[in-house]
Formats: structure tokens, C-alpha cells, sequence
């Protein structure tokens, strides 16, 4: 792996993985109590308080864990949704022939045409606002574009000779499909959905910018962002926190799915 | 004298709402004789190969394999009887799959058992030590894919192997030593060899029949001797006349 | 002066591997040279090197005189005047060659413009002329025509009549036949040597198939692993290789040779 990329892998990893390890502790113990509002509203940093208070009185680094915990559970959730759906769907629309595959073809790029944000606003707002369901409408526009790249990918790789070579071997379109097309598209897909996780984080924030996302009391870092606009100017610091926190997570997983890239590469493996 | 290993039997093809791509082509492929099949793009070869190889069904005729039709039942059979070698060495091999597994895929498919000693021998026969089976193609060069490609069609003793322009896209010094392995391996292991080619020198040197394909159907098939010493068909002889030849 | 001198050429790649070792020719006006190397020989390289189209990472010393100009230290600037006047290609695989977006004309008539100053109604009829020339007779219809809707032996005169659009002094052919059909190859061989008596334009032919090189080419060098193993009139090397790996690939062309001219009688 080149300098550059594994710089790049080290630095995504550790923005990364700081507020994951954060997340993670957080499920075992909290600065404070999520529904304590002693601090005084707005208070500055002091007292217990590492980043001061919300204009609620609750303590904003608590806050923002608690968001970190939404962050990570929509990035993750949506991909997971999005990566399923999507492989199996482009599994289908790459072997399939003629009229069908045009069909996918198109009803794939009609999709794809709905921006991933729109397309889940239409889907919260029908079924009503929660977690599951900013995940599940994050998961199905996530799903669109990466069941286009796989259709891509598996015609690419059933038009190689040793597919062919493979059937002729007698071996089963099913079995083909678990040994030569998916460790075959899966690096590539993998790095995907890597970068689609970054958009994913930001998807979730947007919704609850918006307050489509989870409902309050709930912490999301959008939901912090938009409480925190009228008193910008008096307390920064409540929309200075989950920013940082959001464009910090977001640049990490970008960094790490760019140094992953040299996973799609076969030529890199070594001889056992 | 006995049944052909292998029979295209008035075989024809055509895509739905399409122009024929094969029309009425008939050839027999008899154990020990190799045959040759010659042509250049747009005549069908690929089409035919694909159904001599069971991958597709032809619209009309039939493929018979040992003197009956190949049914999906007998498919299994045939293949163990029948493999394939493939043009494109860059191709035909998974990249991320080690030699070893690599070739002893058609015993997995065929239901063979995973005998690592068959495997060590088809390298062997294919000149290539027994540790090339833990490594990775892109280790390899065009000339050694293709030798792992006939020993991945070798190992489990077919009787037949089909080779789709198995040299073309070799250097001329490899092409010699491939050649070389194909007709060795032909009298060691009693291999016989239906051979899908443009290039009419390694015709002539490794089949004995030729058949010529023009644009889906055969205008000439006989002795190899016959047909390139004297073409009756005048496609044939343009083939011949177009070969670049060395000055004497 | 020659018109191409090329005087221990050596390129090298970013870890320090010698991919073309020392090589020397020359090419006179109307000359017919080939190049004769197997993968690896390094002459594909060679022809880059004497456009001064090498890949970036890679590295040439030595000197490439092309129409005077020095390739390899010349400015972007000189060296671009020198492409497509001096000296042009063909290359091995059409399909890549040509732009899939433009039409056939079009990518004609981009040289011709260029060098030329042709528009309008002189242009078009340069380009039929052009097309003409190459014998693709139907010439509205491939003017119009994309790359894929060609055959490869029509991809392949397009991309001739592109090279000999200007009229450059040399035509650097690098295996322009090798992915053509036998019977298309034979044609695209008759043009090429038609064209290139007709207009005496020099021609550097790179292949690895000897009994082509043989019919085309006066004289020949044979590369080997970056180096010039043997050179001299193409009769001769093949009559009397001197060098091992020679005789070896002159072997190997016979042997196949052979085995037709046995059934032939």
C-alpha cells in the first residue's frame, strides 16, 4: 500500500474510531444522566460539564454522545439495509437477459434520479418519524445506487472466460455466484458502501435537522444543530459541538473507505 | 467403427428474431483424430463451441455425445468426458482463486473428490511444479495461465478437450510450446483435441480433419491434408492465400 | 539526414528497471524498418519513446532525433508539432484508438483541420477523399459512422487514413494487424504498402509475426528483453539468424510455416 494511503487509512481510522470507542462507553457509563437539567441553561464549560450545557440545562457532552450513539446506529443500520437490498437487487438485474434486464436498467436509473434525502423525507413522512424508519428510508435510497453498481459489476464479471470455465467444470449457478461473483464484486462493493456510510451519517442529521429524524427527547446531532441556531450567537458552543462531531465522523469514514480502496485489488494478494 | 465422441448433427442457431448464425453444420469428432475448426469472426465458431459444450441448446439439429443425444441428464457424464481450454489467459482464470483451487474446480463440479495428488499431477503434465498451486495468476504469465488452463481441463481424464484459439494470444515462441504440450499431452493421455482456430499453420500441425466455417455454414471439411494442399471451396482458398508466408 | 535516428535509447520505470536497454536505428526517408519482438521486447515502448508519448513513471535517455527535433528533452510544444507532421502511428487495437463518441469523419477531419487549415466544404471533401484513399469506398455512411457500428478492418483504415491524413514523412505501425482476421489482414497489408509507396512515406513496422515483417520490411531489428539482439536486411535475419534468441523465433515461424507448405504441394 502506498504512504499516502495508508496515512490516509490511519488518519480516517482514528476520527473514526474515537467517537465509536466514546459511543461504545457510553452505553456503560455517562457524565451525566441524560434527563438531568441542573447545570443552568446555557452554562459554559465547568462544574462536571466538559462542554458546558444545552438550553435545556442537560450537559452537552452527554448530548453528544447520545447523538453519536444515532449517528452510528443509521450509518451502520442504513448501509446494512441498503447493502442487502442493494446487492440482491443488482444480483438479479446483472443475470438478467433482454427485456427484464432493460427493465431494471431503467426502473434502477428512475430510482437513482430521486435524491437519497427526498426520496427518504417522502418515506418518514408516510410512515411517521422514528429511528427505524429514517433507517429504513436512508437504507432504500442507499439501496438504489448500490444495486446499480452491482448489476455493473456482475455483467462485467459473468462476461469473464472463467465463468464459462466454471460451467463447464459443472459447477452450480448458485455455488458460481458464491465463489466466483461475489468475492469478485465484493471488494469494490464493500469500498461503496464504505463511502455511502459518510452519506448515510449525513442523511440521518439532515432528517432530524428537518425533524423527520428520531423524535425528542432523543438526541441526534441535527436535531442539536437546529435547537442550538437561536441561541448561536449567545453559546456556540451547542451548535459548535455537534458540528464538529458530524463533519469530523463524516471526513473519518470518507478517509477510511478512499485508504480501503486497495482492497478491490487482487493483484495485491500475496502467495500463501 | 465406432460412435464419435462428439456430433453436431445438421445443427443450426438462431437468435429470436434474428439472421442464422449457424445453418445445417454437421461434424464428427472420432477418438485419436483431432479435428480443426476454422474460421474468422462472424462465422459462428463461438456460437458452435458454446453449444458443443452443452452451454446452449441449438434451435435446430442435435448434439450427440458417444452415438446418442446430449440430454441434461447425460450432461454430467459428457463433461467428465469433455472440457474446455479458452482463448484469454487473462480471462479464464479467477483472479481470486489460488491455482490449486483453480484447477481442481471440474473435480468439485463433477463430483470427483478434492484428491490434491490429481491436481499436483495435471501441473505435472502440464510442466508446471507443484507449488504453483498455492499462488495467485497475476504471478503468472500469459503463456503459464494458459498451461494452468490445460491442466484445469485435464484433470479429471476427459477423453476430448475443446480449445478455443488456445494460442492466439501468445507470443510465437510460447504458441510453439504450447502446441508441443497439446500434441504430447494428445498421446500421453489419449486426449483427442477439437480445435476452434484462425491461425491454419497450428491447424496443420495438430489436426488431422479441418472443417471451414463461413459465415454459419461449412463449405469445406475433410483431411487436413486436403483441405490445405487443395481447397476446393474458394473461401478456403483465400483463407490460404491471405496466411502470410515466410520467403523460401 | 536520417529522418529518425535513434542512438542508445534507454527507458527505465520509477524502481530502476531497464525496460528498453541501449537501442540503436535509424530510419531514412522512405525507408522500410521493423521492429521484431515478442511481449516484453520493449518495442512498443520504443515507439512511444520516439513520439515522446511515454506513460508518465517512465523515464527514456539517450538521443531520438525525429525530423530534427530531440524527443526526449524537446518542449511538449515542439514535440506536439512534430506528431501528426513528422510522424504518425497506427496502433494495434482500433477499438481503443478511435474515440467511441465521434464519428468516423469527424475524427478524420480533426487532423485535417488542424493541419491543413481545411473547413467547411474543403474539409468534407478531404475526408471522402481520405476515405477513399483507404478504399472504405461507402463513405457517406462511414463518415457518419461510430467506431462500434465498424468492423475491425474498417476501425483500422479509419485509424490509416487519420495516421496519413497529413501526410507525415514516417508511419510508425505498431502491430496494426495482429487483432484483424487473416483475410482482413492481408488486405490491410496490401493498402498499407500501396499507400506507403504511392505517398514514399518511411514506415517503422513493430510486430512479432515474422513472415508479415518478412513481406513488409527491407530491413529489421530484433528485440529481446529491451535490447537490439540483431538487426540487418529482413531476408537475411531470417535466412541466417546469428543470435540464439533469432534463430529460436525464426524457428518457430518455420515450423508452423512448414507444416502448411507440406500440405501445399
Amino acid at each position: 500500500m502506498s504512504r499516502r494511503r495508508s496515512l490516509t487509512l490511519a488518519v480516517g481510522l482514528t476520527l473514526v474510531l474515537i467517537p465509536a470507542v466514546a459511543v461504545i462507553v457510553s452505553f456503560f457509563w455517562l457524565p451525566f444522566s441524560p434527563d438531568d437539567t441542573s447545570g443552568g441553561r446555557l452554562a459554559p464549560p465547568g462544574g462536571g460539564h466538559l462542554l458546558g450545557t444545552d438550553k435545556l440545562g442537560r450537559d452537552l457532552f452527554t448530548q453528544l454522545l447520545l447523538g453519536g450513539r444515532i449517528a452510528f446506529a443509521t450509518g451502520l443500520g442504513a448501509v446494512g439495509v441498503g447493502g442487502v437490498l442493494g446487492v440482491s437487487l443488482g444480483l438479479l438485474a446483472g443475470f438478467a437477459t433482454r427485456w427484464l434486464d432493460d427493465a431494471a436498467a431503467v426502473a434502477l436509473d428512475i430510482l437513482i434520479a430521486f435524491p437519497t434525502l427526498l426520496l427518504a423525507m417522502l418515506i418518514v413522512a408516510g410512515a411517521g418519524a422514528s429511528l427505524g424508519t429514517a433507517i429504513l428510508a436512508i437504507g432504500f435510497g442507499l439501496a438504489a445506487v448500490v444495486a446499480r453498481l452491482t448489476r455493473v459489476l456482475v455483467k462485467q464479471v459473468l462476461s469473464r472466460e472463467y465463468i464459462t470455465a466454471a460451467r463447464v467444470a459443472g459447477i452450480s449457478w448458485p455455488r458460481i455466484v458464491a465463489t466466483h461473483v461475489l468475492p469478485n464484486i465484493g471488494p469494490v462493493v464493500l469500498v461503496n458502501l464504505a463511502l455511502q456510510t459518510g452519506l448515510a451519517v449525513l442523511a440521518e442529521a439532515s432528517l432530524s435537522y428537518l425533524g423527520l429524524g428520531t423524535p425528542p427527547p432523543n438526541a441526534s446531532w441535527g436535531r442539536m444543530l437546529f435547537e442550538a441556531q437561536a441561541t448561536v450567537l449567545t453559546a456556540p458552543r451547542a451548535a459548535i459541538a455537534p458540528g464538529v462531531a458530524l463533519i469530523a465522523l463524516v471526513i473519518g469514514v470518507n478517509l477510511t473507505a478512499d485508504g480501503l480502496r486497495d482492497l478491490a485489488d487482487p493483484t495485491r494478494r500475496r502467495s500463501r | 467403427m465406432t460412435d464419435p465422441i462428439l456430433e453436431a448433427d445438421h445443427v443450426g442457431f438462431t437468435y429470436r428474431g434474428g439472421a442464422p448464425v449457424l445453418e445445417d453444420v454437421s461434424l464428427a469428432v472420432h477418438q485419436g483424430r483431432n479435428v480443426a475448426l476454422v474460421g474468422e469472426s462472424g462465422a459462428g465458431k463461438t456460437t458452435l463451441l458454446r453449444i458443443l459444450l452443452g452451454l446452449a441448446r441449438p434451435t435446430s439439429g442435435l448434439v450427440k455425445f458417444d452415438g446418442s443425444p446430449l440430454t441434461r441428464t447425460r450432461l454430467r457424464d459428457y463433461r467428465r468426458a469433455a472440457q474446455a481450454v479458452f482463448q484469454d489467459p487473462y480471462s479464464s482464470l479467477d483472479p481470486r482463486h489460488t491455482i490449486g483451487r483453480i484447477v481442481a474446480e471440474p473435480l468439485r463440479g463433477l463430483g470427483l473428490g478434492t484428491d490434491r495428488d490429481r491436481v499436483t499431477d495435471a501441473l505435472d503434465a502440464v510442466g508446471l511444479p507443484a507449488d504453483t498451486a498455492g499462488r495467485y495468476p497475476h504471478e503468472f504469465s500469459g503463456g503459464q495461465r494458459q498451461r494452468i488452463a490445460i491442466a484445469r481441463a485435464v484433470v479429471c481424464d476427459p477423453r476430448l478437450l475443446l480449445a478455443d484459439e488456445p494460442v492466439s494470444a501468445l507470443d510465437l515462441t510460447t504458441r510453439v510450446r504450447i502446441v508441443d504440450l497439446l500434441a504430447s499431452l494428445g498421446v500421453e493421455r489419449d486426449l483427442t483435441i477439437l480445435l476452434v482456430s484462425h491461425d491454419l499453420g497450428v491447424v496443420a500441425e495438430l489436426c488431422q480433419q479441418t472443417a471451414v466455417l463461413e459465415h454459419g455454414r461449412l463449405v469445406e471439411q475433410g483431411d487436413t491434408a486436403a483441405v490445405l494442399g487443395a481447397p476446393s471451396h474458394s473461401y478456403t482458398r483465400k483463407l490460404l492465400a491471405s496466411v502470410p508466408r515466410l520467403p523460401s | 539526414m536520417s529522418l529518425l535516428t535513434v542512438d542508445g535509447l534507454s527507458v527505465r520505470d520509477q524502481a530502476g528497471t531497464s525496460l528498453v536497454d541501449d537501442v540503436s536505428f535509424t530510419v531514412e526517408p522512405g525507408d522500410r524498418t521493423g521492429l521484431i519482438g515478442e511481449s516484453g521486447s520493449g518495442k512498443s515502448l520504443t515507439a512511444l519513446a520516439v513520439t515522446g508519448l511515454l506513460p508518465a513513471g517512465l523515464t527514456a535517455s539517450g538521443e531520438i532525433r525525429l525530423g530534427g527535433v530531440d524527443m526526449i528533452r524537446a518542449s511538449e510544444r515542439r514535440r506536439t508539432a512534430v506528431r501528426g507532421r513528422v510522424a504518425s502511428v497506427v496502433f494495434q487495437e482500433p477499438l481503443t484508438a478511435l474515440d467511441p463518441l465521434m464519428p468516423a469523419g469527424r475524427q478524420i477531419a480533426g487532423p485535417l483541420h488542424r493541419f491543413q487549415g481545411l473547413r467547411g466544404d474543403a474539409l468534407r471533401n478531404a475526408v471522402r477523399a481520405a476515405l477513399d484513399e483507404v478504399r472504405l469506398t461507402d463513405t457517406d455512411r462511414i463518415a457518419r459512422a461510430y467506431p462500434h457500428q465498424l468492423s475491425g478492418g474498417q476501425r483500422q483504415r479509419v485509424a490509416i487514413a487519420m495516421a496519413l491524413a497529413c501526410r507525415p514523412e514516417l508511419l510508425i505501425a505498431d502491430e496494426p494487424t495482429t487483432a484483424l482476421d487473416v483475410t482482413v489482414q492481408a488486405e490491410i497489408l496490401d493498402l498499407l504498402d500501396r499507400l506507403v509507396a504511392t505517398h514514399g512515406t518511411a514506415l517503422l513496422f513493430i510486430t512479432h509475426d515474422l513472415p508479415v515483417v518478412a513481406n513488409v520490411a527491407r530491413q529489421a531489428y530484433v528485440l529481446r528483453a529491451g535490447r537490439v539482439v540483431e538487426s540487418g536486411p529482413t531476408l537475411d535475419i531470417i535466412e541466417r539468424p546469428t543470435d540464439p534468441y533469432t534463430r529460436t523465433l525464426v524457428e518457430s515461424a518455420r515450423r508452423f510455416d512448414a507444416a502448411l507448405g507440406r500440405d501445399r504441394d
